[in-house]
């Protein structure tokens, strides 16, 4: 079989609090991928397994109820078994995800630049919001704007005014909140935590390792948007947030 | 050697100055406490410093809430397994870590106002809170390292309970508890005279007295909170109580009448119910309350409520996934701060409601968030009488394939030869006689130990280990959950499935050495389940939770020996035969008193404009949108939203909730709920018929099917002993068989809590008792063929038309507005016509109303309930963000007679909440379609919506409301506002 016909294959983390690795399969599937959720304890117990993914998630969740601090316990125990295999996994031509709890398991991984904490409200929030691309990655490819929601108590993006500057530079700052669709329609704010300069995403890795707090996994279908049942159309049945899958299967299947 | 390790947020973020300190006792070098610190605090955002406060901004006084003795310390639980993971430590199990926050205040206030700060910080009956000034700790630099370990005296393992005393012993015993090695008295066993002449009788049958450990096992299974005495006895000439007779006797007969179209597949018998919901899949509910330990600790009895039936959803069957939580909230009225003492010294201090919702907020939105479930569906309701006891309803919907292993997922039974094992959480002093305890009034004697912390990560390791793999894996023939009563509940439970059970209590896991025997036979320490493992299994089962981070223990055998026996370190010490330990409990036969209230009847309003009343009633807060609360729960978890808690431009607060368990399949689950405690003033039958017609109707308005419905009862009474209360109940038992009989909706579920009396003492010392209204919550869940033809309740687009299905009669009593005129008026003037439920009528109108949404002819679809017709109108308006302009002029129903003046009809139009109506949209281009399948069906064309923003409503010449629907957004959402 020709390497463009193979579906990739996506790993999918779970254990310790993670929930949200069901749906996450079920999007990467949806797109083209064949994915796997695999218990950290079992890839500490047989990390040679990763060589057979190209893609590896980190779903949104509450690993260790969020105890010292959101994705620090998770990333402190991938860190101390797992250190040597993801720089292996990274040294290939290879995507990472983490979404949400993910996305705070790996900045406190290091493998993406600065820092989640509180947000400015002071509470756990679910809502939508409006998301601009602003730089690089062949997750966002051929999106310029997209709209997906948030849940979190900790995704306030913490990031120092030189390091934001030398990041927008190489285009990784990607994703930020902007007030478009969702947020015209509910009358909400465009940032919904405070986070530095409207961050919502970061890239690394030229582009390969993304991080996000929404959750595009909840916006897949179209009837999970706000809007649908003003706009209903009973023929669109997927919605926006299946790109960035999509997007992750296309990158290796066109190449 | 004890270390502390600081952490401190480097920039002031929303903690403040809060720091967060972790006591650790174990050798550790200072190169591996560098190292922790490290894993503990984020570089970019925080600071660590070992063994002296961090650098922080001069502060005056600092406060230091730790958890007291042997409470749950999630936080220091996780920080322990990393620092494990991280230094590979050897003698690991010795580490012990507590964790606390620091509070510094640099005002300079007096030492009084900071320990009344410290008060609105902690709750003593689980914390502690340590006061010092910057002076008294300069020197060191560090706070004490003193930790707050668990020391129990040693004390008499097992003691004998000589029965053979006089009455007023016997009643004692009962009440307060057996006497301890001090002379104090354990806590309430709450059996009553009755029950322990039978307890007695029974031991002298056998030569012996019973140990301290029987007695206290029979106290748990025979406790009002297990056994239901209220609702099994023989009450009046009701032979085979009130449970038999309407509830499950409801639904034996809608069984047998819907023939092959019965969609119940497991009904009353196991943790939860079960009805189809596709050729695959079965779909579970379970609602349980969690009102007394909420009262103590709002957050702790909130979150051990939500997590606590989450395994009532595990513990279904062989296993259900959790998919949906679901919550009810009954509070005082957040404004009031009338103290309320649970002692005569007044030393006892009760919450006021505002810290009361509070904490049960933020429990509900730890246990459902941590847990990955999403909080669809709730309601919050206020009345001054829930101030004394709030009522904390929890649910989880379940999802189970029908069959697992070739076999039917819902049947299990436990073999002789099974291990018992129990996996999850470890057993400490927490949660002694919750089950109890909540089987009484409230008052100074309550248990502090009744209270316990969630940890809903603990539970969600063995959900996913169980559920997700195990189940599959075929590694238990049964499950259960421990709740009520711990293990001496669960096991007891399980052993009927196949006639006895030996446990050796002494391999049960603990937190700290020093539990007596009887103590872990019936702590209610959280997250564990209780499973029957075949002893050729255990070693797959055993390997396979060691590797999820699961803890799993064989603590005894299963057996055919017909008794429940326990041992400790092999001295029998509990021999119980299961017929007594089950069926001992003497019947007692219940009588009722009749009686009926009667109210004055208000004053009505002159004139005709109802503008400013109207507006006033959508702020009311049982109006109002709680979306302050549904903001903070997450929904859209599992991916399965569609039709959320919220709605539409203007983000209405939605009556019923969709979604779609399944991801690859379009069929869809409903759920809703009523609960209408108002009316229980004036009738309790008008109370429960309203309770069920709502719940069915906004059921069917978002596109339920009447033909799939089920709904689960939770009764929360008052003084149960009281012969009125029990007249009320009854009245109550009978509109709910007569309301699921009419809809063919039978229950599948339920659950009571009969004594929400608060007795204690005000702010001048007198007694008081506070007795909730009669509340009945029905649950209601749906399985819907299509998601796609979900209907949400705000208006769409301007030129639509709208209608009224339903009639509209003069029924204000104990409305929402007739209790505002009362409260304006500052009396009880709260009239007598309460909406009567025509099961009949209305049973046509939502066949109908299921018809039109089945054929797509509805835009908008809104169950018409608190408040009336003006508020649903204000609601679908808000929810577009559209006006409209609506005529009562032609409204069907009887809104003439009796006492009504000319005036009033302009109120009860507005106002009156009559059942079975919906207010509903249509698209111009299918209003004929629409009239067609209404034919034969009550309704009333109101106006259309409007695109001018503007909310007119006329009485024939008479402009009686006229507003704005900015205005009204405003006003809906200003509570909620106010709480972010």
């Amino acid at each position: 079989m020709s390497k463009k016909n193979k579906k990739p294959k996506v790993i999918i983390l779970s254990g310790y609090g993670l929930n949200c690795e069901e749906e996450t399969k079920f999007a990467f599937e949806q797109a083209g991928g064949v994915a796997d959720i695999v218990h950290i304890n079992d890839l500490i117990a047989g990390p040679k397994i990763l060589a057979e993914y190209s893609i590896m998630a980190f779903p949104g969740g509450f690993s260790y109820g969020d105890d010292t601090g959101s994705g620090k316990a998770y990333a402190n125990k991938f860190k101390n078994h797992l250190a040597q295999e993801l720089e292996e996994f990274l040294s290939r031509d290879t995507l990472v995800i983490g979404i949400c709890n993910g996305f705070q398991i790996i900045t406190n991984l290091g493998i993406l630049p600065g820092a989640l904490t509180y947000n400015s409200g002071g509470k756990y929030l679910d809502r939508w919001v409006d998301l601009e691309v602003t730089g690089r990655s062949p997750w966002l490819t051929g999106i310029k704007k997209i709209s997906v929601p948030i849940a979190h108590g900790e995704g306030r993006y913490m990031l120092s005014e030189k390091e934001y500057k030398a990041l927008s530079r190489k285009k990784q700052i990607v994703l930020k909140y902007t007030k478009r669709t969702i947020c015209e329609f509910q009358n909400l704010e465009a940032n919904p935590n405070g986070s530095t300069h409207d961050i919502a995403g970061v890239c690394a890795y030229n582009g390969r390792v993304l991080g996000l707090m929404p959750h595009p996994e909840r916006a897949m279908f179209a009837h999970q948007s706000p809007m649908w049942q003003k706009n209903k159309k009973r023929t669109e049945k997927w919605g926006d947030g299946l790109i960035i899958f999509k997007n992750a299967i296309k990158y290796f299947k066109t190449r | 050697m004890i270390s502390r390790i600081y952490v401190a947020p480097r920039s002031s973020d929303i903690r403040g100055g809060q720091i967060d300190s972790y006591l650790l006792e174990h050798e550790l070098t200072p190169e591996m406490l560098i190292l922790v610190g490290r894993a503990l605090a984020n570089p970019i955002t925080e600071n660590f410093s070992i063994n002296k406060l961090p650098k922080v901004k001069p502060f005056s006084y600092a406060i230091e809430i730790g958890f007291k003795p042997g409470v749950t310390d999630n936080v220091g639980h996780t920080t322990r397994e990393t620092i494990i993971d991280l230094l590979h430590l050897e003698n690991g199990e010795n580490l012990s870590v507590y964790s606390s926050k620091i509070f510094l205040i640099s005002k300079s206030i007096k030492m009084e106002a900071v320990k009344k700060l410290a008060l609105s910080l902690y709750n003593p009956l689980i914390e502690t809170a340590y006061i010092t000034t910057l002076e008294a700790i300069r020197k060191e630099n560090n706070f004490p390292l003193k930790i707050p370990q668990v020391i129990l005296e040693k004390r008499t393992s097992i003691v004998n309970v000589p029965l053979a005393v006089s009455d007023e012993e016997l009643i004692k015993i009962g009440r307060e508890g057996i006497v301890d090695d001090n002379g104090s008295r354990r806590g309430p066993l709450a059996l009553d005279l009755d029950s322990m002449n039978a307890i007695a009788e029974y031991f002298v049958k056998l030569r012996r007295d019973p140990t301290d450990i029987e007695l206290e096992s029979l106290a748990q299974t025979w406790s009002e909170h297990c056994k239901h005495t209220i609702f099994a006895n023989p009450i009046d000439n009701i032979k085979d109580g009130l449970y038999k007779t309407y509830i499950k006797g409801a639904t034996n007969l809608i069984r047998k009448k819907l023939g092959r179209k019965d969609f119940c597949v497991s009904v009353f018998k196991d943790n939860s119910g079960a009805i189809g919901f596709d050729e695959e899949f079965l779909i579970t509910h379970k609602v349980e309350t969690h009102n007394s330990p909420s009262a103590l600790d709002p957050y702790g009895g909130a979150i051990t409520g939500i997590v606590g039936v989450n395994r009532d959803c595990l513990g279904f069957g062989l296993g259900a996934k959790p998919v949906a939580n679901t919550y009810g909230f009954c509070f005082g009225e957040p404004e009031d701060t009338r103290p309320l003492f649970r002692d005569k010294n007044m030393t006892q201090k009760m919450f006021p409601p505002k810290r009361i919702m509070e904490g049960v907020i933020k429990g509900i939105n730890t246990g459902g968030n941590c847990s990955g479930i999403p909080t669809i569906s709730g309601f919050v309701r206020y009345d001054d009488r829930y101030r004394g006891k709030p009522l904390v309803f929890a649910g989880t919907v379940g999802l189970i394939p029908r069959t697992i292993n070739n076999l039917p997922s819902h049947e299990k039974s436990a073999k002789a030869g099974d291990y018992i094992v129990v996996v999850g959480g470890r057993v400490g002093a927490d949660g002694i006689h919750g089950a109890t305890f909540s089987s009484v009034v409230m008052d100074s004697s309550s248990p502090a130990t009744a209270v316990q912390i969630g940890d809903p990560i603990t539970q969600k390791k063995f959900s996913d280990a169980i559920v997700k793999e195990a189940r599959g894996m075929n590694l238990y023939n049964s499950i259960t959950d421990n709740g009520a009563g711990g293990i001496s509940c669960s096991v007891a439970e399980m052993a009927k499935e196949c006639d006895g059970a030996t446990v050796n209590l002494e391999k049960v896991p603990l937190k700290y050495p020093g539990l007596r025997p009887w103590e872990i036979w019936i702590s209610e320490s959280q997250e564990r389940m209780t499973l029957a493992v075949p002893p050729k299994k255990w070693p797959v089962f055993s390997a396979l939770m060691q590797s999820r981070g699961v803890e799993a223990t064989v603590i005894g055998e299963f057996n055919n020996s017909g008794k429940c026996v326990v041992k400790w370190e092999s001295k029998v010490i509990m021999d119980l035969e299961l017929e007594f330990l089950h069926n001992g409990l003497p019947q007692k036969q219940l009588t009722t008193t009749p009686h009926q209230n009667k109210f004055s009847e208000p004053k009505l309003p002159s004139g005709f404009s109802r503008t400013k009343v109207f507006e006033e009633l959508l702020g009311n807060n049982n109006i109002s949108s709680f979306s302050f609360i549904s903001e903070q729960y997450d929904h859209e978890v599992q991916a399965s939203s569609v039709l959320k808690p919220l709605s539409g431009r203007g983000m209405i607060n939605t009556e019923a909730q969709v979604f779609k368990p399944v991801l690859s399949s379009n069929k869809g689950v409903v759920l809703a709920s009523g609960l209408c405690p108002s009316y229980s003033d004036i009738s309790t039958y008008s109370m429960a018929a309203a309770a069920l017609d709502t719940a069915v109707r906004n059921t069917v308005a978002a596109g339920g099917t009447l033909g799939e419905l089920a709904i689960l009862d939770n009764f929360c009474w008052c003084s149960s002993y009281d012969k009125t209360r029990l007249a009320e109940l009854v009245d109550a038992l009978k509109a709910c068989y007569d309301g699921a009989l009419a809809y063919s909706t039978p229950f599948i579920s339920g659950k009571d809590s009969m004594f929400n009396d608060f007795q204690g003492y005000d702010e001048k010392g007198k007694p008081v008792k506070i007795s909730i209204p009669p509340t009945l919550l029905i649950s209601a869940i749906s399985v819907m063929p299509d998601i796609y033809k979900t209907v949400s309740p705000e208006f769409k687009n301007a030129g639509d038309v709208i209608y009224l299905l339903g009639e509209t009669n003069d029924e204000l009593g104990a409305s929402e507005y007739y209790k505002l005129l009362a409260k304006h008026e500052k009396n009880n003037a709260i009239g007598n016509k309460v909406p009567q439920v025509n099961f009949k009528k209305n049973l046509k109108t939502y066949l109908a109303l299921e018809e039109v949404i089945e054929k797509e002819l509805l835009v908008s679809s809104l169950s018409v309930s608190s408040g009336g017709l003006s508020v649903a109108l204000a609601k679908s308006s808000v929810g577009g963000m559209l006006g409209c302009n609506i005529s009562l002029e032609n409204l069907s129903g009887t809104l003439y007679g009796g006492d009504s003046s000319v005036d009033s009809v302009v109120d009860a139009k507005l106002f009156s909440e009559s059942q079975g109506r919906i207010l509903v949209s249509v698209s111009p281009k299918n209003i004929l379609r629409f009239k067609k399948t209404m034919r034969g069906i009550p309704y009333t064309e109101l106006g259309k919506v409007s695109k001018d923003g503007k909310v007119v409503v006329m009485d024939g010449k008479n402009k009686v409301v006229e507003s704005a629907v900015k205005k009204l957004r405003d006003i809906y959402h200003a509570m909620s506002q106010r709480m972010k």
